[in-house]
């Protein structure tokens, strides 16, 4: 693949004429000597992949037998699939949920992180450490947290006095708490970026509104808020990412249950493909999946823009 | 900052009234991972749960490592975690000085499609990817589990950023003296990128290592398992073994967790690079 893209656009290599030819060609092979190799990996373990998927998606396909073209019939299919209208609906609950949590909890931890007050050293690892442990060992971890015979979630509810609950066992429960441990595992990283971002704002702009009068909640809405929007921009594109390609928690919590509650696309789309062996209908889901979060980033993109806040 | 309470009322600052609860919500269930690895069965399964053990009971450990290969498959994930690591230091800094120096035919639309395969997600790859690895014969072979670590877009786009931040002096200084591009970028740019190095380190050990719907894809022979992969499917075959599975959980968290601790501004500056350039 390196052979292709070395031989191709003549407005570069008409840039390299400095020099007798055999110069530019060392040159080439040079260049392509250090970056050769991780582009390779890179394009063959994506671009390639991701066109063939698109004609795996339009076909009827086990993987064995051989595939029968069907054009956009997996497409037309999945748009009625009830399992698969489930499986957004859940999908985007839980965005819903996780993007403006995880941005909200970020930004007020990462302000009383920025305290110069004792133990900060001591809160701001314990705040990180869960971003560190695996989503799937975190998940497992939830099982027992959550355990409605001896977890410890029902011994704090019986401590206050509150009745006891079934937690992931829950139809009506188990998206939430999916939702809560999630956030516990992830809010680590907005905190982090938040924490920086704050860090970076010049004193004298805070120090200057106050001089002014500004009350503190004032100072917060109209000067810290407004120096955060770039991050707050970032960070709602990348935990729209991984709230909606959440796989691990789900495996190792619910497995899509119960009662199919927290069956999400990347869910689904696994048990599609490796599961019943539908690669070719579950292909279709990958990339109808692929274009909801190509649409939502640009949402936040251009919500952004029409703030004011040019981060892209 | 602004200070949203007036001081004085309380003999400590009010941010502790926040900050405590939430230190504890953090790290409590961590702490309760490790004790409960070392309780009894009858220990664990009671109600109100306990906390502490009464004495160290190292069952669940016994029975994870005689009934499972979790000793293995700690070797599994070590194996292809050094192998994500080291191949994306080597990799992911040539490219990435390559891009950010160098001139060659192609660069531009290389870089482009690079940067364009960040958007495109894991689960539209997996089954075209799981068809090619098929075909070459790697599926459920380590193999599997490690070449699609071994290179990634961020960590080039990470390492072309950083070698554009840095100045070219040096580098020309050498050229001019004679040495070849490979010695200046071995004896001269990669000592200056250590910053950096040590962050894509640091993220590829922290990816690799938790990753699961790859692997688990990927692999279906239980000796090649890694430990995410293995824990996962323990787990969903005994679901009340919580000992067991707490051991197990403590191997598949507690080194990067040690890491953390140890390292940890290493690790906190490595979370916020990845939030301001990735």
């Amino acid at each position: 693949m390196a052979l292709t893209f070395a031989a191709t656009p003549r407005t570069q290599v008409a840039s390299f004429k400095k020099g007798p030819r055999g110069r530019a060609a060392r040159r080439n092979l040079t260049g392509w000597a250090f970056a050769g190799p991780a582009t390779l990996i890179v394009i063959g373990l994506s671009i390639f992949p991701a066109v063939w998927a698109f004609f795996i998606s339009r076909a009827k396909w086990n993987g064995i037998a051989p595939a029968t073209q069907v054009g956009w019939r997996n497409y037309q299919l999945l748009v009625k699939d009830p399992d698969m209208i489930a499986a957004t609906k859940h999908t985007l609950l839980l965005t819903a949920l996780f993007v403006p949590g995880s941005i909200i909890l970020g930004i007020v931890i990462a302000i009383a992180l920025n305290q110069k007050i004792r133990l900060i050293g001591f809160y701001r690892t314990c705040i990180f450490v869960p971003y560190v442990a695996s989503a799937a060992a975190t998940g497992i971890l939830a099982g027992f947290v959550f355990n409605p015979q001896f977890g410890v979630a029902n011994d704090v509810l019986r401590h206050l006095g509150l009745p006891q609950q079934q937690f992931l066992e829950n139809p009506h429960q188990a998206i939430y708490i999916i939702c809560l441990i999630a956030l516990w595992g992830e809010v680590g990283f907005t905190t982090v970026i938040y924490l920086a971002a704050l860090q970076d704002i010049p004193r004298d702009l805070v120090e200057a509104a106050r001089m002014d009068g500004a009350s503190p909640w004032r100072v917060f809405r109209h000067v810290t808020l407004p120096e955060l929007r770039p991050v707050t921009v970032f960070a709602a594109i990348w935990q729209t990412i991984t709230a909606m390609q959440l796989f691990d928690l789900i495996y190792t919590t619910t497995r899509g249950g119960p009662l199919n509650s927290t069956q999400t696309i990347v869910y689904y789309i696994y048990e599609l493909a490796f599961q019943t062996q539908r690669l070719g209908y579950g292909a279709a889901a990958a990339y109808l999946l692929f274009i909801v979060t190509l649409l939502l980033s640009l949402l936040v993109i251009w919500y952004s823009r029409r703030r004011g806040s040019e981060v892209f | 900052m602004p200070r949203f309470f007036k001081e004085g009322k309380l003999p400590f600052s009010p941010w502790h009234l926040l900050l405590m609860p939430l230190a504890l919500i953090f790290v409590l269930p961590l702490v309760q991972m490790l004790l409960t690895s070392f309780m009894s069965s009858a220990e664990i399964n009671q109600f109100p749960p306990k906390l502490i053990p009464t004495s160290l009971h190292l069952e669940g450990y016994r029975h994870l490592f005689s009934e499972t290969p979790a000793l293995r498959w700690f070797v599994n994930t070590v194996i292809v975690s050094s192998i994500a690591v080291v191949s994306h230091l080597a990799l992911c800094s040539m490219a990435g000085y390559g891009f950010a120096r160098l001139k060659f035919a192609g660069r531009g639309i290389a870089f482009v499609l690079i940067l364009a395969t960040v958007m495109i997600p894991i689960q539209l790859l997996m089954i075209p990817t799981y068809l090619m690895f098929a075909r070459i014969g790697i599926v459920d072979t380590l193999a599997a589990a490690y070449v699609p670590w071994l290179a990634s877009a961020f960590g080039i786009f990470l390492m072309r950023q950083f070698f554009l931040g840095l100045p070219a002096e040096l580098e020309e200084a050498a050229l001019i003296d004679g040495a070849g591009q490979w010695r200046t970028f071995r004896s001269i740019v990669l000592p200056l990128a250590k910053p950096a190095l040590t962050t894509l380190a640091i993220i590829t050990l922290l990816w690799s290592w938790n990753d699961l719907l790859w692997p688990l894809v990927a692999i279906s022979d239980d000796h090649r398992f890694t430990l995410q992969v293995g824990l996962a499917n323990f787990q969903g075959m005994r679901r009340t073994e919580w000992s067991q599975l707490m051991a197990g959980n403590v191997l598949a968290t507690m080194p990067l967790i040690l890491a953390f601790l140890f390292a940890q501004r290493k690790f906190i500056a490595t979370m916020t690079f990845t939030g301001i350039k990735g």
